[in-house]
């Protein structure tokens, strides 16, 4: 490990600790929006680990979300299961379905790949309400457990802290290597010798692991879960939106990203409550014509011309 | 000269795309240590064979065996662990890796795969050697053409094939550039690298290739020394025309 790495870990230590004592400090109205933060920093570090070195824009994590939430939701109400055993498989089932989409869109790449992954998600969460409504009797799942939001807070931050070691481990990896040789020039990737294919179908499994399990934790702070609430497709658009605000080249991008747009989208919500998909549309276009390489990038464009 | 083994066996190869056959019932063979040339007009389906044996195209009929191995069906990074490596047509550097980064992409997934200090070392090492040390720092979309062939070059190297394959590497250099091109490879050919090489510059196959297979409309017409098959009827009615 050089000097490099080993300041990157100090500081990552401090800031886990730091974020661990927010619920000591605050709870109520910021534990909340620092949770909802947590989450979008667990699912849009994932998220990146696949999209980032493959430029390949995945619009499913609606759907993984989905999975882990509502798995647990019908698991616990309608099965009697305990939110444990439901939260173990339910990103199990996630990684198993991220193997078949990933697999079945191994061909596509860049608009095409895109537009799947949305259909994809609202089929899903579709095919989950029909069953739901049509075979399983109720609309809605309760899921009842004793944890507060402090509890939930501390195990998405766990979460997060397991991404982003596994997204260290990964770049550090040949498979990381290897990503971002396929991001680079997938024609290349293939005559030096990379499986292109599983590479890629591995990385996506992970976010569709990570994305499951986070749906799985968060679904007892809605209580009661409803197919077309959890399978959301705003989510999947807001942790892209995150993702490149803050920058999908660096693995500590999304973080700067969601933090700031958590607060803005918190502000939103509260005073044009029924304006939020204009706003999310406006912010895509903005972050994307403005700031293509996200923070991350404005950042680092700086220290360059200040070292020349 | 002592007969040497043959290492690539290619065996009545074709490939159709729809109706055109681009490359038809084609047969030759790559002995250890040779380079050997495969030219022809344009659209003969010397690169098409190219692309063939190195699997970026799918063999419509016939074989491709390397030493023991069948190439015929696999995909293109299992041909590359047998220890084929190509460079392309088109310069194909990887424009966000570092100029070490690229040359560790070809060692890092090949069949005497390196990773870390040791690849890195390696790199270097290649670097070196085709007089890009001084530029291994440097940013990598200020690189010259020939700087970026180089580069290419290295990556294949790096996996230390058994096979190296060049398609039209010496194209678009300049003059002075061609000469360095050109004794760069003679210095390969010299370390008893084995190459087939895919070349229009005629200086360029008369002082490397030990043979060359001369193609027309996706036929073998003749093959030979550069110089018996240069003097070929048949040969110079392809390339000129009939008288």
């Amino acid at each position: 490990m050089n000097s490099g790495e080993m300041k990157f870990l100090v500081i990552g230590v401090v800031l886990a600790l730091g974020a661990a004592s927010i619920p000591i400090v605050s709870d109520g109205y910021w534990l909340s929006i620092a949770t909802t933060a947590m989450m979008y920093i667990a699912l849009s570090t994932s998220w990146t680990l696949f999209s980032g070195p493959t430029h390949l824009i995945a619009l499913s994590t609606g759907a993984f979300f989905g999975i882990g939430g509502y798995l647990v939701g019908s698991g616990m109400s309608d099965y009697d299961q305990s939110f444990w055993l439901m939260a173990i498989i339910a990103p199990v089932v996630a990684t198993i379905l991220a193997m078949l989409i990933g697999l079945a869109t191994l061909r596509l790449s860049g608009v095409y790949f895109v537009i799947f992954t949305l259909g994809l998600a609202e089929m899903i969460r579709n095919l989950v309400s029909w069953v739901q409504n049509n075979f399983l009797g109720s609309r809605g799942l309760y899921v009842l457990t004793d944890f507060t939001e402090a509890h939930i807070y501390w195990m998405l931050l766990s979460v997060a802290t397991i991404v982003f070691l596994a997204g260290w481990l990964i770049n550090r990896s040949r498979l990381g290597f290897a990503l971002r040789i396929i991001g680079n020039d997938e024609q290349v990737a293939r005559h030096v010798g990379i499986n292109t294919a599983w590479s890629k179908v591995i990385l996506f499994m992970t976010t569709g692991f990570f994305a499951a399990l986070v749906g799985a934790i968060v679904a007892p702070r809605y209580s009661y879960i409803e197919p077309n609430v959890v399978f959301s497709p705003q989510l999947s658009f807001l942790v892209v939106i995150m993702a490149l605000l803050g920058g999908i080249h660096r693995l500590w991008g999304p973080l700067v990203g969601v933090i700031p747009f958590t607060l803005i989208w918190e502000a939103i919500s509260i005073s044009f409550p029924n304006s939020t998909t204009l706003f999310l549309g406006l912010s895509f276009l903005l972050i994307v014509y403005f700031i293509p390489n996200g923070f991350v990038g404005l950042f680092e464009n700086l220290t360059g011309r200040m070292r020349k | 000269m002592t007969p040497r083994d043959t290492i690539l066996q290619v065996t009545n190869l074709t490939k159709r795309f729809g109706g055109l056959v681009a490359v038809n019932d084609l047969t030759f063979q790559v002995r250890e240590h040779e380079v050997m040339g495969i030219i022809g007009p344009n659209g003969s389906g010397k690169s098409t064979t190219m692309n063939l044996i190195s699997g970026a195209l799918k063999v419509t009929g016939g074989s491709i065996i390397l030493e023991d191995h069948d190439l015929t069906s696999l995909p293109p990074h299992k041909i590359a662990r047998f220890g084929v490596a190509r460079t392309f047509q088109l310069v194909r550097i990887l424009p966000h890796l570092s100029v070490v980064e690229n040359v560790i992409a070809g060692t890092a997934f090949a069949h005497k795969a390196r990773w870390g200090a040791e690849a890195e070392q390696f790199a270097e090492a290649l670097l070196e050697r085709l007089e890009l040390g001084d530029k291994k720092n440097q940013d990598i979309g200020s690189l010259t053409y020939i700087d970026q062939k180089r580069l290419e070059l290295a990556r294949a190297l790096a996996s230390e094939p058994e096979i190296l394959l060049l398609d039209e590497w010496l194209a678009g250099l300049n003059p002075s550039e061609l000469r360095i091109g050109i004794e760069l490879i003679s210095q390969l050919r010299e370390e008893g690298r084995t190459i087939i090489l895919v070349e229009h510059v005629m200086d360029a196959i008369r002082s490397l290739c030990d043979r060359c297979v001369v193609m027309n409309s996706g036929k073998k017409i003749a093959e030979g020394t550069p110089a018996e098959v240069l003097s070929d009827k048949e040969v110079i009615r392809a390339y000129l025309g009939d008288e």
